[in-house]
């Protein structure tokens, strides 16, 4: 017993030179509930300010890089939902596009603005569990349980539109697996009714929030130019003040039908980030509105417009497969993976919930791509953890990790 | 009087001349190579030169061509100009026995990360960088996994107990 109280020196196992430095060496995570994500960060610590950190990222590497090399293009998709997967459906159209724009296919105006419809909730999902996880971990959990049932809303969409929540696999090359019913339609009115009061109480419980502003005003700050060096994208760019937006900039999926307004931030710290995204949802909720009328404006035969005439690549509906020669054949060759794609080399880029996710492809008119790679942006900015959090307290550095709205998903690969 | 691909090509080859060469458009991105020694120089124009400005850097990653003999691993930017908004890609081919090629770091602080993740899965050795290990792999690895010839494993095997996993 006096044994475990007192252990004997040989027991007690420090590391060189640990008692002569004046510092504390701190592990958060990889597996600490404050990390929300598998993702480590070694804190050197003077007291409780943070004299430097090195982050460890790698733990849930799945190698989809390599995996997409032996994979047909509508396998991969199944892939880019596991990336980010508070947003899976931005990864989902992102890569459809990538991969339209490879073979030239070309989308009618109403799956565009389909696709704009479940990109801009799939935002607002995304921002609002950032936002509310800023906010739990600055204290605050009420928001974070109210809005919850919000998001579930939108994962109900989801459901209605492609049968699953999370990793949703939703679309296909060239549209959508099949047309919105009536009841992802009246879910969809149901959320726009609803939800702008629920995010006006949301603002109203955080944004002039005594102690709310007191955690997060300063905390983790950046310049547009150190900002711009890191490669920050998306709504962390945006807080430092930098108006880059890959919607604006390079529009896809017809959003330069639309217009919105892009929030931009002052000094890039973790209340400005939160602003920009809380300002982001209502410019996204602006977009949905005006998307949903734009497809409401589609009658008739228009109104059954879900996906591009590319039998290449398109699966033909199983009424088809069962009595024509032609759709038979399509579906053998799609499903079997044997349409050779043509060789080409695309880059492109899509606004993902934290920032512009790019996809790489290079083919050599294979069967599946010679090399894809991810742009992932949380991979890219959260090397600048460091710098932001150099002399901080220990509780900023949590919340300067969440606002980033860091995903382990996305930042692994 | 917004840039142009013909602008940026014009400006590079009166900079370096023959040095740079193979420029392409697909998808409507400009593409051009330049032997491995100039990659810092080409970089630091692009970043530097007042009307072209790519200060950017996107993305940076690395392909292996294993039948091209002298030039295996290419080393692609992804860059950016901001103001004018243009793409660029950049490409500086290696060959895989001595795959070194100089760091963007200095230039670029995104570099940093993207230069870890490109030698952790095809070995370019970044000369200059300041913290040249794995990111994503374990440190223990002793292979570079994305290069060619180590193919994925054959999902038809037989010879595998692994009852656990449903094979």
């Amino acid at each position: 017993m006096s044994e475990i109280l007192h252990p004997k020196e040989k027991h007690i196992k420090l590391p060189e030179g640990s008692v002569e430095k004046q510092t504390t060496t701190l592990n958060l995570g990889p597996t600490h509930p404050a990390t929300h994500g598998v993702f480590q960060n070694i804190l050197e610590m003077d007291g409780e300010r943070i004299v430097s950190a090195e982050q460890t990222v790698g733990y849930i590497h799945r190698a989809f890089e390599k995996l997409a090399e032996r994979r047909p293009l509508y396998q991969i998709t199944t892939l880019t939902d596991r990336l980010n997967y508070c947003s899976s459906p931005i990864n989902n159209m992102g890569w459809h596009l990538t991969c339209e724009k490879l073979l030239g296919v070309k989308t009618p105006k109403r799956v565009d603005y389909l696709r704009v419809i479940i990109m801009e909730l799939s935002r607002i999902s995304d921002h609002l569990i950032c936002n509310s996880v800023v906010g739990v971990d600055s204290g605050a959990f009420t928001g974070f349980l109210y809005v919850m049932q919000y998001r579930e809303l939108i994962y109900e969409i989801y459901e209605e539109v492609c049968g699953s929540r999370l990793t949703t696999n939703m679309g296909r090359i060239g549209g959508f697996e099949r047309n919105f019913t009536n009841a992802a339609f009246e879910k969809l009115e149901k959320f726009l009714k609803e939800y702008p009061a629920v995010l006006k109480e949301f603002e109203n419980l955080f944004t002039r929030n005594r102690i709310f502003m007191e955690r997060t005003i300063g905390a983790g700050p950046i310049s547009a130019e150190r900002a711009l060096n890191y490669g920050f994208t998306g709504p962390n760019l945006r807080a430092a003040g930098v108006d880059y937006d890959v919607r604006v900039h390079t529009p896809y999926s017809s959003y330069e039908d639309f217009e919105f307004e892009i929030p931009v931030g002052q000094t890039g710290d973790c209340y400005d980030r939160f602003l920009v995204r809380n300002q982001e949802m209502w410019q996204s909720l602006r977009i949905i509105n005006d998307a949903y009328k734009k497809v409401q404006e589609f009658k008739g035969a228009d109104a059954d417009i879900y996906h591009a005439d590319a039998p290449e690549y398109y699966l033909p509906s199983k009424k088809d497969v069962y009595t024509k020669m032609e759709a038979l054949i399509w579906h053998f060759k799609i499903v079997m993976g044997e349409t050779e794609i043509p060789p080409g080399e695309v880059y492109q880029s899509v606004e993902g919930g934290n920032g512009e996710l790019g996809f790489y492809l290079i083919s050599d008119g294979g069967r599946t791509p010679y090399r894809l790679h991810f742009r992932r942006p949380c991979f890219v900015y959260y090397q600048a953890y460091s710098e932001l959090t150099k002399g901080a307290m220990l509780s900023d550095a949590v919340i300067v990790m969440s606002s980033l709205n860091l995903i382990a998903g996305e930042m692994d690969a | 009087m917004a840039l142009t691909n013909e602008t940026i090509k014009e400006r590079l080859s009166q900079k370096f001349g023959e040095q740079v060469s193979n420029f392409e458009e697909p998808y409507g991105m400009l593409t051009f190579e330049s032997p491995k020694d100039m990659n810092l120089k080409v970089l630091q124009f692009l970043f530097n030169d007042e009307e072209l400005r790519f200060q950017f850097l996107t993305d940076l990653t690395a392909v292996h061509y294993p039948d091209k003999i002298g030039r295996e691993l290419a080393v692609v930017y992804h860059l950016h100009n901001l103001v004018d908004n243009i793409r660029i890609r950049f490409k500086v081919f290696t060959d895989i026995n001595t795959p070194d090629v100089f760091t963007a770091t200095q230039l670029y602080s995104s570099a940093n990360w993207m230069e870890r993740e490109t030698y952790d899965f095809y070995g370019v050795n970044f000369v200059g960088h300041p913290n040249l290990k794995r990111i994503l792999n374990v440190d223990e690895m002793d292979y570079f996994p994305m290069l060619k010839q180590y193919p994925l494993e054959d999902q038809t095997r037989i010879d595998k107990d692994d009852a656990m996993f449903g094979r």
